[in-house]
């Protein structure tokens, strides 16, 4: 079942183009690799998809309603924005936890901001703040992180950060997730722990949307890659189509860089 | 030595209320400048440009001439120019206007802190709040303002140690705060006069609270060391 289409996406800075007609599907519980070399615009895709950036035009579709078309301008509502980046979760590459609160506080922040605004809330405060406790206590027990749960972000390791803010983007419970470059500000070591993450949320058939340097991971985790250059999908495929038989030949020199 | 300690209950009593009076002016001072210093920092960070452009030029009114030219020209302009003495006569009056005076000055250089401090915090931040689905007043006031507050202690503490000396300044308006109240022996105030000692006292009064004010403010510096 289709859960994310993007239509004809274009993006510029001044006088700089970053995106050119990008079009592209994803079906629930798949996970999509967004690769290519840097400045080819996966950053600036993924920011689109989430709203950090306003395409020039195009259309995004979740789940068959339309949540953005550059042609309308009601879709640019803060409120309607705001409503609609939910469909996604956005974990970033420099994790931007939040310093002043502890790993708990962050991954229950904005599930007690939303639950404010609930008619019930004044009624069933103590309940509902209780069940996004348990909640958030669960989704970093599943990071393994519950012996963290009161440390504060400077307490803990890039890769620990790294997970919070996984939980963080769960607890609202996207329909996609969204990795910016995850592993990206992280020694190697780290990295294999939140790949490690991501390859248990992949099982767990979470739709995902990755934008990442790590091929051999790209390979065995997704369902399909799409490589970027210069603002346009160059390729896409499988896994195997990509990186085993590239049609492009942009392909398959970037391909071959990285092996080198 | 003996005329000093016959002096001295008169001339502490004299100070202590002239020090009250500086209290006053400073409680006054802060409460009133650090709301209204957020309110011209966002002001001047407005994507609105005339809105900016009104703010920016107060600010650089304000931070471009001396303290002692604005009380002046806010005591006495009303009165003189317009026609209009809104502050009122007696010491009240020149408390109010000395009072309007400093808000107005201080919140123009708290703006500016303030502006720093906002800006000094990551943009990630303000991302992160975005995604999550919070609105821009959530995230200033949920993530980015404690953030800023940690940021601009040290710089506000430095503003708040020098306003409680500036407050002197309102003894240009015969504001009876505690310098007019050491000055007074001088020219003679009751039955004292020719003593300059008083004037000089009146530093020590300065020296301990502004003691007191360091240690507070450094202790809240450190009460927000638990994150970084």
């Amino acid at each position: 079942m289709e859960i994310l289409r993007v239509e004809h996406i274009n993006k510029s800075f001044e006088d700089t183009s970053v995106l050119k007609d990008i079009n592209f599907s994803l079906n629930k519980s798949e996970v999509l690799s967004i690769i290519g070399s840097s400045g080819s615009g996966k950053t600036t895709l993924l920011r689109c998809i989430n709203f950090l950036e306003k395409p020039d035009s195009g259309i995004i579709r979740v789940n068959g309603d339309i949540i953005f078309d550059g042609e309308n301008d009601e879709y640019l509502k803060e409120e309607n924005i705001r409503r609609n980046r939910l469909h996604f979760g956005l974990v970033f590459q420099s994790f931007n936890l939040f310093p002043q609160y502890t790993a708990l506080e962050n991954v229950m922040l904005a599930k007690q901001l939303q639950a404010k605004k609930r008619p019930d809330y004044k009624e069933n405060k103590k309940q509902i703040l209780a069940d996004i406790e348990t909640h958030a206590k669960g989704l970093l027990d599943q990071m393994g992180l519950s012996d963290r749960m009161e440390n504060y972000p400077h307490q803990l390791s890039g890769g620990q950060q790294q997970r919070v803010a996984i939980a963080r983007a769960l607890a609202l419970e996207p329909d996609i997730l969204c990795f910016d470059e995850p592993t990206s500000a992280l020694d190697p070591e780290l990295t294999g722990e939140i790949l490690k993450v991501m390859k248990e949320l992949a099982d767990c058939k979470m739709t995902m949307i990755i934008v990442t340097h790590e091929m051999n991971f790209a390979r065995d985790v997704s369902d399909k890659v799409i490589f970027m250059d210069d603002g346009i999908v160059c390729e896409e495929g499988t896994p195997d189509e990509v990186f085993l038989n590239p049609k492009q030949e942009r392909t398959r020199q970037f391909l071959k860089n990285y092996q080198s | 030595m003996s005329l000093f300690f016959e002096q001295f209950p008169i001339v502490v009593n004299s100070l202590n209320t002239g020090f009250l009076q500086t209290l006053k002016l400073f409680a006054l001072t802060l409460l009133g400048a650090i709301p209204l210093g957020l309110l011209i920092c966002f002001g001047s960070m407005s994507k609105i440009l005339p809105v900016k452009g009104f703010f920016k030029l107060l600010i650089w009114l304000v931070r471009g001439t001396p303290l002692m030219i604005q009380l002046l020209i806010i005591y006495y302009f009303p009165g003189l120019v317009l026609n209009n003495p809104i502050w009122g006569g007696g010491e009240g009056g020149r408390f109010v206007a000395s009072a309007v005076a400093f808000i107005i000055n201080y919140a123009c250089y708290f703006s500016e802190i303030y502006r720093a401090g906002i800006q000094a915090i990551p943009q990630g931040q303000d991302e992160a709040g975005l995604v999550l689905g919070m609105s821009r007043s959530e995230i200033f006031f949920k993530v980015k303002l404690l953030q800023m507050i940690k940021r601009i202690v040290p710089p506000m503490s430095n503003e708040v140690l020098t306003l409680v000396k500036d407050t002197s300044l309102a003894r240009i308006i015969a504001l009876q705060e505690i310098i007019w109240a050491g000055q007074s022996f001088l020219k003679g105030s009751q039955g004292i006069s020719g003593a300059i000692w008083p004037l000089f006292f009146t530093a020590v009064y300065y020296l301990v609270f502004n003691g007191i004010l360091t240690v507070l403010l450094s202790r809240l510096e450190k009460k927000l060391d638990f994150f970084r």
